[in-house]
């Protein structure tokens, strides 16, 4: 879409965009592209020489054992954590959409944790489950149930997912309750004179005409798994243990500020910037015409 | 309400209720933490009412902070006003007059430019952390509230929401300006900032948390305590180790991390709606 009327002007488009240009010069392209560069060379031990090996950094990084682990951990969690934001936030929206009065209270309680950020999440589950002091694990404990995520990586994970989890829902299910109440009511009252049950109802009308809306924020909640959850991760287990919630974007910090491995992170984030670009494609090829609000 | 079924609409309530309830337990459990005194809630169980020291916790945050941090909190909570203002602000700024500029006017590079923008959607500092560190070290932007805010306020959704609005303001109004007479930064001032009020709002709100929720950014380039933000002090905090963390001002420290931005979602719930809905388009 174009304007037909237009301003005409030499150099004052320039000087508007040019802070925007600027900033994306300097702080986006330029790092950017040294990330590229970097990963494409190699230091000897002493940092005297640098040469260009081409893909044997890739190489390198998709052979080693602990990166794998990485991208492993990763999928498992951003899936955990869709799955798990997605369902309880449709179940929770069915439910809100299906209160006549009300609804929009039971919106505002259940929004604001979207505000809470990632690193808050994460301590607020923290102190749920410290294994000293966290009521929840003390609850487990009379249950018989030993917990201590700091040793065990099953624990650990399922505690990260669920504070990832419960930061999300809310975000999904104000997108999930704006859909449904986008379905005209007359497709439901049909349905219902016709006979067809609340469950039914659902699975036949309303779950097909939100498949954009679920599409989309599929799409949403795993960049959020995979980018947005770094707070979280260094908040409550720092990759631990031995690696078990090691996510890609927290491996990169590790390796890169802590280990001080300047070209494997670059490499690193070459990979992330492949995933974030491909995230992204999808998201416009297969998302922006399709969903409704 | 399409075949009511009083005991299925109780069952909603219910399990509505259930939600909110699961979804607030964790805040509850912190509120509760942060109103005893650190001995309270070293016992096992820990308490589950409220305890006294509700006031002497927050003041004792708000002044002192923890015995690990030398920063006191109300500091840090200046410093993550400072940026995420600076963000909010620095973002609309710079991408609305962005936006003019492309919706506005034809000149060379105008695509170009456009997918330039786009492409630092594609870019979050989570994916450049080093290399970005770099060139904010080499500036001598590190532990300044420039090297904060600046490298952060690039945003192509901004920009593009802009664009959007833009351009669904009629024609007619942009003649009408230029037969007037007015050029085109009188009509960005007087014509297009006004009808663009409530996504400015609506944005603010969106990017305010954002900015105040920022955490792997002023973790990497800030080292000196006075410039901490409030997030950043709780790592630090937490840092510590179990046998010395002072969890009852940790959990006063957490409270105040979650007020401000969790205040302006509530409070202001129909803009932030509209900001979510619009940025993501």
């Amino acid at each position: 879409m174009e304007k037909r009327v237009v301003f005409r002007n030499p150099v004052l488009p320039y000087l508007l965009l040019a802070p925007q240009i600027a900033i994306t010069l300097i702080f986006f392209i330029w790092p950017a592209s040294q990330a590229l560069y970097q990963s494409l060379l190699q230091q000897d031990p002493f940092g005297l020489r640098t040469t260009f090996v081409w893909a044997d950094n890739f190489i390198d990084l998709f052979s080693q054992a602990d990166y794998l682990n990485s991208l492993q951990v990763t999928t498992v969690f951003s899936i955990s954590v869709a799955v798990l934001a997605l369902s309880s936030a449709l179940y929770l929206a069915v439910q809100a959409d299906r209160v006549l009065k009300g609804a929009m209270a039971y919106r505002t309680l259940l929004i604001w944790p979207y505000a809470v950020a990632p690193v808050v999440a994460g301590v607020l589950w923290l102190f749920l489950f410290n294994p000293t002091l966290g009521i929840a694990a003390y609850w487990l404990r009379e249950l018989g149930y030993d917990w201590n995520h700091t040793l065990n990586g099953g624990q650990a994970m399922t505690l990260v997912v669920v504070a990832a989890t419960w930061k999300q829902i809310s975000y999904n299910f104000l997108f999930f309750l704006a859909g449904m109440q986008a379905i005209p009511r007359s497709l439901i009252e049909a349905a219902a004179i016709d006979g067809a049950g609340p469950v039914r109802r659902f699975w036949t009308i309303v779950f097909p005409l939100l498949t954009p809306t679920t599409f989309f924020l599929l799409v949403i909640n795993i960049v959020y798994a995979f980018f947005d959850t770094f707070g979280i991760i260094h908040s409550v287990t720092e990759g631990g243990p031995a690696g078990a919630t090691n996510i890609l974007v927290y491996k990169v910090f590790r390796d890169g500020f802590l280990n001080l491995d300047l070209g494997g992170s670059a490499t690193q984030s070459v990979v992330l910037m492949t995933i974030v670009i491909a995230f992204t494609v999808i998201q416009f090829r297969y998302v922006e015409r399709k969903v409704h609000y | 309400m399409v075949g009511a079924r009083p005991w299925l609409n109780i069952l909603t309530h219910v399990i509505l209720i259930l939600g909110v309830l699961i979804v607030a337990f964790p805040i509850y459990v912190t509120f509760v933490a942060s109103s005893h005194e650190l001995e309270a809630l070293l016992q096992t169980p820990i308490p589950l009412v409220p305890g006294g020291e509700l006031l002497n916790n927050y003041t004792a945050a708000l002044t002192k902070g923890a015995k690990a941090v030398g920063a006191p909190v109300g500091v840090m909570m200046l410093n993550s006003l400072v940026m995420a203002l600076g963000i909010a602000f620095g973002k609309i700024a710079i991408s609305i007059i962005a936006a003019f500029a492309i919706v506005y006017f034809r000149f060379r590079f105008r695509m170009t430019a456009f997918w330039m923008i786009f492409i630092t959607l594609m870019l979050p500092v989570e994916v450049r952390i080093l290399p970005t560190y770099k060139v904010v070290a080499d500036l001598g932007m590190l532990d300044t509230y420039g090297g904060l805010i600046i490298p952060l306020i690039a945003s192509a959704t901004a920009t593009f929401m802009f664009r959007q609005v833009f351009l669904t303001v009629p024609d007619e109004l942009a003649e009408a300006a230029r037969i007037d007479g007015a050029g085109p930064l009188r009509f960005f001032w007087d014509v297009l900032l006004p009808i663009s009020r409530t996504n400015i709002a609506a944005l603010f709100v969106i990017l305010f948390i954002y900015g105040w929720n920022q955490y792997l950014w002023p973790l990497l380039i800030t080292t000196d305590e006075s410039l901490y933000t409030i997030l950043i002090g709780i790592n630090r905090m937490l840092a510590a180790g179990d046998d010395q963390a002072e969890w009852q001002i940790i959990m006063a420290t957490t409270m105040l991390a979650m007020l401000p931005p969790v205040l302006v979602v509530v409070s202001m719930q129909r803009l932030f709606v509209k900001g979510l809905v619009e940025t993501e388009k």
